[in-house]
C-alpha cells in the first residue's frame, strides 16, 4: 500500500507533470516566472490550494455526484463543473481570510497570488483529472481509490508545478544576459525554453517504482 | 445602423484577430491551445466552443454588470461561465461524442480559461452588451485561429493527415525518404510551434516586440 502511494507521488511529480505533460496552469506559469522568489511564492500557494481542494472535491465526487451515490439511480455528475469551481473559489476565499488573520507576513507574500489561484487551470484541472481517474481499474497506476490517494496525488502534482515554475524562473533570470533575436524576446523564447524543458521531462515517461 | 458598426465596435472585433491576439499577444488561454491541438478536428471544435462561450458570457456579464457587487464579482463570473460550459459540454456529448471524449477534461477547463476571465474583467464589466458581444466573438475567433494553425501543422507533419483524411501517406513520398514526424504529436512540440507563430508575428509587426 505504502509503495503504491510513493509511486503515485513520484509519478505525479515527474511523469504526469502538470506543466510539461498536461499544460495546466500555463497562463500564470508564463506570467509569474520572471524571478525565482515570486515563482516560489506562487508555486507554494498552488501546492497548498491543490492539496486542500482536491481531497474535498474527491469526497464530493464520491459521495454526492457519482452515479447512484446520493439517491439510487440518480447521476449528478453533469453538475461537477459548477460544484468544483464553487468549492475551489470558496476555499481560496477562506484560505485568504485565515492567512490574513493569523499570518500577516505570509499573507503579504502570497496575498497577490491567492485570488489568482481560483482561476488557475492547474487547480480545476487537478480536480477534473481526479474525476477521470476514479473510474479507472484499481490495478492501473493512475487510479485513485481512496482519499489518501487523492491527497498524495494533489501534493505530488503541486510539487511538480512548483519544480517546473522555479526551474523556468531560474532560466529566465539567467537569460536576461543573453542576446536573443528581437522578435523572439520575452514570450517567444520562453515558449521555446518550456518546449525544450518538456522534451527533457519526457525521459521520465517510462519511470517505474 | 451606423452606430452598431461604428469604428470602435469594429475595432473591438478586428483587433483580437490580428494585432491584439489573445494567445500570442495577451498570453491568455495557453493551456488548452497547446493540449488539444495534436489533431485538427478537436482544435476546431474547441475553437468554436470557446468562441460561443466567450461571446455569450460577455453579453450576460455586460447585462448585469451594474448589479454585481465588486467584492464577489469573480465568483459571479465563474458561475455564469460554468453554467455555459456545462451546457456546451452536454451538447458536445450528445452530438460529437468521439471529439468530446478526445477533449476530455479540457472542455471543463474552459471555465478557468484565462481568455474568459480576462475579457470579462477587462471589457464586459465596463461596456454595453453589443460591443461586449463583438469583443467576445473577436477574441474567441482570434483564439480559434491560433488553434487551427497549430492543429493544422501538427496533424499534417505528425500523422500526415488532415481532419482524418490522408494527405501525405503515399508510397511515392515514402520512397523518396519522407517520413511522418511523430515528435510533432508530443506535447513539447506544441510549445515550439506556438513559439514559431509568435516569432513570425513579431518579426512582421515591430510594435509588438519586447525590449
Amino acid at each position: 500500500m505504502e509503495n503504491s502511494l510513493l509511486s503515485l507521488f513520484v509519478r505525479s511529480i515527474f511523469v504526469d507533470n502538470m506543466i510539461f505533460a498536461l499544460f495546466l496552469g500555463m497562463c500564470s506559469y508564463l506570467a509569474v516566472s520572471k524571478s525565482v522568489k515570486t515563482a516560489l511564492g506562487l508555486g507554494a500557494a498552488v501546492t497548498f490550494v491543490l492539496t486542500v481542494t482536491l481531497p474535498v472535491n474527491y469526497l464530493l465526487q464520491k459521495y454526492v455526484l457519482a452515479n447512484g451515490a446520493l439517491v439510487e439511480g440518480v447521476d449528478l455528475s453533469f453538475l461537477s463543473f459548477i460544484l468544483f469551481i464553487a468549492i475551489i473559489a470558496g476555499i481560496v476565499q477562506l484560505v485568504e481570510m485565515v492567512v490574513e488573520k493569523y499570518s500577516p507576513a505570509l499573507y503579504s507574500q502570497l496575498g497577490i497570488f491567492l485570488p489568482l489561484i481560483a482561476v488557475n487551470c492547474a487547480i480545476m484541472g487537478g480536480s477534473l483529472f481526479m474525476q477521470q481517474r476514479i473510474g479507472l481499474a484499481a490495478d492501473d497506476p493512475k487510479a485513485l481509490t481512496s482519499v489518501w490517494d487523492a491527497l498524495v496525488y494533489a501534493l505530488g502534482s503541486g510539487i511538480g508545478w512548483l519544480v517546473a515554475i522555479v526551474l523556468l524562473a531560474a532560466i529566465r533570470e539567467k537569460m536576461q544576459y543573453s542576446n536573443v533575436p528581437p522578435a523572439l524576446r520575452g514570450l517567444g523564447i520562453t515558449f521555446i525554453v518550456v518546449g525544450l524543458m518538456a522534451l527533457s521531462f519526457m525521459c521520465f515517461s517510462g519511470l517505474k517504482i | 445602423m451606423s452606430e452598431l458598426f461604428s469604428k470602435q465596435n469594429k475595432e473591438a472585433f478586428w483587433q483580437p484577430l490580428g494585432k491584439n491576439n489573445p494567445v500570442t499577444v495577451q498570453v491568455l488561454g495557453i493551456c488548452s491551445a497547446l493540449a488539444v491541438t495534436a489533431q485538427l478536428k478537436p482544435a476546431l471544435v474547441m475553437g468554436i466552443a470557446v468562441t460561443i462561450i466567450v461571446a455569450f458570457a460577455n453579453v450576460i456579464i455586460s447585462l448585469i454588470r451594474n448589479t454585481i457587487p465588486m467584492r464577489i464579482r469573480i465568483i459571479v463570473q465563474l458561475v455564469v461561465v460554468a453554467t455555459l460550459v456545462t451546457i456546451v459540454n452536454q451538447i458536445l456529448k450528445a452530438f460529437v461524442y468521439d471529439v468530446s471524449k478526445e477533449l476530455s477534461v479540457y472542455v471543463g477547463l474552459i471555465i478557468t480559461n484565462c481568455i474568459l476571465m480576462g475579457r470579462l474583467e477587462a471589457f464586459a464589466m465596463m461596456n454595453k452588451p453589443w460591443p461586449s458581444f463583438l469583443d467576445g466573438l473577436g477574441n474567441g475567433l482570434g483564439y480559434a485561429k491560433i488553434l487551427i494553425i497549430v492543429g493544422f501543422f501538427r496533424e499534417l507533419l505528425g500523422s500526415g493527415t488532415l481532419l482524418g483524411f490522408n494527405v501525405l501517406n503515399y508510397e511515392c513520398l515514402q520512397n523518396i525518404g519522407y517520413m511522418n514526424n511523430g515528435m510533432m504529436l508530443m506535447p513539447a512540440m506544441a510549445l515550439i510551434v506556438v513559439a514559431c507563430i509568435i516569432w513570425w508575428q513579431r518579426a512582421h509587426d515591430k510594435d509588438l516586440q519586447e525590449k
